[in-house]
């Protein structure tokens, strides 16, 4: 896995021991299967995770008391190759309403082998989240990012 | 991986913060900052050496005058959170993608 930093964006490569379709579709409609629990904005726990496969499509976190959140706009949906969403959330992982202060994940994948993809991920305009620095160390503060990866890429 | 708590303790500052995000929107020198803001100009001076340490602005000299912008780096604390967001998301992802699609039992 590598990151690259620019000046308002940050990539991440990883590549995952499946065909790309697969990779596309687990990323996708799997999202409930590996994003982190941990990280959903909903007051209630959650029930399931929705991504619609359509451009004008969200993201959807659903809560067991039947709320939702609709936490990203599905901005590009090409499978199985790309897919790019906004991001609105504030850095205090609240729901950003205003999307001029969204910022924006694009995903692409691309076959290596039969069984092999290259998957990238650029989270870009950064620079968007500007105010909100008091959440954004409150949650670096409680250091589970750090703690969190060093248990699951220890388990690896 | 940049220096967290400097960043994070130099923007704790509500002074600091507002002049951050004022050199964000446009470079200034002190004179500028001093007479936007309810502090003095010596003062305005402090909270730039602060900020230009944690790597979070950066100055130039224009003519006779000094000119602070934001680093590029200023959002270094940003992209820390969300690359190590993402690095951990993706571990995630790749044992699920990884797994065999149907056990063969």
């Amino acid at each position: 896995m590598t990151t690259q930093l620019q000046a308002t964006s940050v990539t991440t490569a990883v590549d995952v021991e499946a065909p790309v379709e697969r990779a596309f579709r687990v990323f996708t409609d799997g999202i409930g299967s590996w994003w982190d629990p941990g990280h959903h904005i909903l007051e209630a726990e959650l029930a399931e995770m929705v991504f619609e496969p359509r451009v004008g499509g969200h993201i959807i976190d659903r809560g067991t008391d039947g709320s939702e959140c609709r936490w990203a706009r599905v901005l590009a949906y090409d499978p199985p190759h790309r897919v790019c969403f906004s991001w609105d959330i504030n850095l205090s992982w609240q729901l950003e309403t205003d999307p001029a202060k969204a910022s924006e994940v694009e995903v692409t994948f691309t076959p290596e082998g039969p069984a092999r993809t290259r998957v990238v991920l650029t989270h870009r305009h950064l620079d968007r989240h500007g105010d909100g620095w008091e959440g954004m160390r409150d949650a670096v503060g409680s250091g589970w990012s750090l703690t969190r990866y060093a248990e699951v890429a220890g388990q690896r | 991986m940049t220096n967290h708590a400097e960043v994070l303790t130099a923007l704790a500052d509500p002074t600091r913060r507002e002049i951050f995000e004022r050199l964000a929107r446009s470079p200034s020198a002190v004179g500028d900052l001093a007479r936007q803001l309810p502090v003095s100009r010596p003062a305005v001076s402090q909270h730039l050496k602060v900020l230009k340490s944690a790597g979070l602005v950066t100055d130039r000299v224009a003519g006779t005058r000094r000119v602070y912008s934001v680093d590029s780096a200023g959002i270094a604390a940003v992209r820390d959170y969300f690359e190590q967001f993402w690095q951990q998301s993706l571990v995630r992802f790749r044992t699920a993608a990884s797994q065999p699609i149907q056990e063969e039992t």
